[in-house]
Parts: C-alpha cells; structure tokens; sequence
C-alpha cells in the first residue's frame, strides 16, 4: 500500500466534500423538477429514483410507439382479473347505463362523467401494445377519449402533480405523474378493435398508458383524484403495486 | 497504524528491486467487483422474472395465445401460463424488478468509469488489444490456436501472462466488454415502453419487443457460459493467488512470491 500523503488528503477531503454538496444540491434540484418517484426510499430506492429521474428527462414528450392495422393481435390475450365485484355486476346487470366516473381533488369543477358523457368528448383511436411485466405483450386497437381532454374539463389547478386512478373492484388503484396523465396516448378506453372494449379487457372504461407496463393501465376505472402529493394515498408509496411490492413507475 | 508520510520513505536503492506494478490496478479491481456484484444480481433476479412467463417468442408481439419459439420446462409463477405442472411457484418479480434495474445501473454506471479509465489510461491498449505479432488475421490465428492447443495439454503459463493476458483472454475480454455488455443493455432497454416510445429503432432494428426479449435471455446464457468458463480457468491456474491479485493486486511476478 502506497502512503497517503497531505496532497492526498486534501485534494481527497475537498472531492468528498464537493461530492457531498453536489449530492444534496442534486437532491434538492430533483425533487423541484419532479424526479423522485414515491417509491424512493428503501434498498431499491436509489435504482428506482435513477430510472424514475432518466425517463422523465429524456422521455417525458415522446409518444407512444404505434403498430399499422396489419399488426394488430388476432388472439390478444385478456389477464386473469378477481372476481367482479358485486357493485361491478349490478352495474353490468344494467348494461352499465350507470356506470360513473368521478374526477375530484385538485380541480377547479370537480365533476361525475357517465360513459355517454365521456363517448361525447373527441374520440380518438391508438393502435399500441400491452406489454406485462411478465413478458409477454399483445397490439390492439384502443378507441376512447384522452385523459387530458377530461382533466381540461375539470380545470386542473396548477399546483397539481398527479392523477390518482381507482378501480371499481377493491384493493386496485394506481397514480401517475402530470406528464403520463396528460400524455396524448393516455386514454380512457371504452373500445377495443372497432367493438365496445370487453368486460375481460378492462371494459367498460380502463385506463391505458401505453408508455408504462400492463399493470399501470387499470381496469373498471370509477374515480380519480388529481393531488400534489402522494403522502396521504395508501402507504404513500404511489399506488397499490409499491405496497404490493412492485415500482411505482413502470416505464422500464 | 498510520501510514507514513511519503515524504520520509527513503527511496529504493538502485540494486534493490524496484517493487513490482500491481498485477491488477486500483481501478480495474474496484469495476471487476463491482461488476461481479451486479452481475449475479441482474443474473439471479433476471432468472426469477423468467419464472414468471418461461416462454420466448420472436416478433413484436407473444403470449399465451400465440405459439412461442420455445418453452423453457419449469413450473411458472402465473397459473395463466400453461406449463404442464400442477402447482405454481411464488411470485417474486415485484423485488426482483427493483433489484434488476438497480444493479443494471451499478453495471452500467461502473462500466461507464472503467471504459473511460480504459480509453484514457491506455488499459485497452496495453492489456487488452492483441499485441503487434497477433494484430493480423494470421498472427492472431497461430497465437490463438498456441494458446488453445496449451491450455488442452495443461501446459505451463508463459512468463508474460504473469504480467498480462494471453490472446485468448484478450479475445474473451474484449467480446464480454464490447459486444456482450452493449449488447445485453441494448436488448433490456428494447424492452421498455418508455424508451421505446422516445427511441423507437432500438427495438425497430432488433425485430421487435419479444425478439429484443429472446435475445436478452440468450446473451444473459453467453455471459453465464463467460463466467463458468472464467471461474473454471482461474480454478485451474490458482484459485488464491488468483483472487488475491483481483483483491490486493499481489500478482504472481512479485520476487517474494514464487508459484
């Protein structure tokens, strides 16, 4: 071993200092432009907060990736899902006439849609894949109205950083950050390959971000909340998958 | 004990041997190790998340409605896969996902450090690149094949490998270091929506989402095959001494240390 010399132990104390200074500066800038995702603490945090912070600098305007009508699955492949619930099958009992989504939180209108309310904003079609965090993926053709359009609607307040999304079946909620929610390809669904979107496809509303993996797209969507902050949602971590184990954002 | 001063280290007599350079540097022992680290973490986690769907396909597109290229025969962790067994295994992916990505960033990040140290510091070109004699075509053939033919027969090492890597070492290097690495990160991150979305031919010129995901899981075989083959020669050449050079970076040359 080589002696440590003075040089050494200067320039070395001046490196871990400045190491610490650009640490906490480098901290403070991330979490003004929203870089820390709420799943940041823990072993896996650093990794999480590093994917989280790259995505966002270097993706966050692109979109999504869309297939020719030709590539379209002819056998897509509907993800096993718990039971309905018994509030979901008095709804489908009535053909989902009553079927509402509510959208509260930090708007200006907070407001109740009904799935011909929804059907009367623009419609649009995306031709993207799902792809599970399993593996395997599948393209289809998803018709519905972009969540930007309905949080227009509402008037979103400025303050605002995320979308809290709920399923009507329990225990099933996600969140995204502005830059998702707002994304033109993220829809509320209500079609899938020129037909009503299946009961086993998330049907009759889900929620599709196709630039994040299966599990952030939720199906049997009722109600969303537009927040500031994740802290008082569940365990603060995000949404139901960090409490289950699984990243928040789902991009990778 | 507190190191001395430099300052009061007489120098070395001329007669006196001059202590020997490390036989692995600084840099190349702390990227080697952490590497190793990563690795078996990206390895195990990647195997874990396998479990989950043990089915590839080739195209954009594959699932459990669609035929695969091939099916690997173990139970899986989603009772949606048809596997052939009675019961299925507990789901692990939540951690394992966190861990892959997180030690695909350690992997990645001391990669970063050790191609700028190996660009600057000349480590590539010295220890690395084939020497003068084995830069052609036919040079490196015959030392390769000397080499080859050696290792069969069990033979002695070659004074120089003491201080450096032979051709065939070299060749093993460079492909895990330059066609490997690259590629096993080019094929992971053609798996995510996002970059896909944002960089959409990283997966448009490998053929396609599950394609990108055949070819991970056969690159991640390659490298597998680099460390059992790694492991197995470092066995047969001196496990410790070995390790001890990778660690302390006490090489084998060292005057007080004779094999």
């Amino acid at each position: 071993m080589s002696p440590i010399s003075r040089r050494k132990l200067i320039t070395g104390g001046i490196t871990a200092t400045a190491g610490v200074a650009g640490l906490a500066t480098a901290a403070s800038l991330a979490q003004r432009y929203g870089l820390i995702p709420p799943d940041h603490g823990g072993v896996y945090g650093p990794g999480e907060t590093l994917t989280y912070a790259a995505q966002r600098l270097l993706t966050t305007h692109a979109p999504a990736r869309e297939f020719p009508r030709s590539m379209i699955s002819k056998n897509p492949f509907a993800n096993e899902t718990a039971p309905p619930s018994e509030a979901f099958k008095t709804l489908q009992a009535a053909g989902f006439k009553d079927w509402r989504l509510t959208v509260d939180g930090m708007v200006a209108h907070p407001a109740s849609f009904s799935l011909s309310d929804l059907r009367s904003l623009p419609t649009r079609a995306q031709i993207t894949e799902v792809a599970c965090e399993e593996g395997w993926s599948y393209i289809a053709e998803w018709i519905g109205t972009p969540l930007a359009g309905v949080l227009n609607e509402v008037g979103v307040l400025p303050q605002a950083r995320y979308v809290v999304y709920y399923s009507i079946q329990p225990d099933w909620w996600e969140s995204v950050d502005m830059a998702d929610a707002l994304h033109p390809h993220t829809f509320l669904t209500m079609g899938m390959n020129d037909g009503d979107l299946p009961v086993g496809f998330g049907g009759p509303l889900r929620l599709r971000v196709p630039r994040q993996l299966g599990y952030k797209s939720v199906k049997y969507i009722t109600r969303m909340t537009v927040t500031d902050s994740l802290k008082h949602f569940g365990k603060g971590l995000g949404s139901a998958s960090p409490e289950g184990g699984y990243a928040w954002f789902a991009g990778i | 004990m507190l190191p001395a001063m430099s300052a009061t280290v007489p120098r070395p007599e001329p007669e006196t041997p001059v202590r020997a350079e490390p036989r692995h540097s600084a840099l190349v022992r702390v990227t080697h190790w952490l590497t190793v680290v990563a690795f078996l973490a990206l390895l195990i986690t990647g195997g874990e998340i396998v479990i989950s769907h043990p089915r590839f396909y080739w195209g954009e597109v594959g699932n459990v409605m669609t035929r695969p290229l091939f099916t690997i025969p173990i139970p899986s962790s989603r009772d949606t896969v048809p596997t052939g067994y009675k019961y299925v295994m507990p789901d692990q992916n939540g951690w394992s996902r966190y861990l892959h990505f997180e030690a695909a960033w350690v992997a990645v990040l001391t990669g970063l450090v050790y191609l700028i140290y190996g660009l600057w510091g000349r480590h590539f070109g010295n220890n690395l690149l084939p020497e003068k004699g084995e830069r052609s075509w036919g040079g490196f053939g015959r030392a390769f094949w000397r080499v080859i033919a050696k290792y069969l027969r069990r033979g002695p090492p070659d004074a120089a490998e003491a201080r450096s890597y032979n051709i065939v070492q070299r060749t093993a290097y460079l492909t895990v270091i330059f066609v490997l690495f690259p590629l096993i990160i080019w094929t992971g991150l053609a798996m995510s929506p996002a970059f896909t979305a944002a960089v959409p031919e990283s997966v448009i010129l490998l053929g396609g989402r599950q394609t990108a995901r055949t070819l991970h899981f056969f690159i991640s075989g390659l490298l597998l095959l680099f460390l059992i083959v790694h492991v197995t020669m470092i066995a047969m050449a001196g496990f410790w001494t070995r390790m001890r050079a990778m660690i302390t970076g006490r090489g084998v040359a060292d005057p007080e240390e004779k094999e």
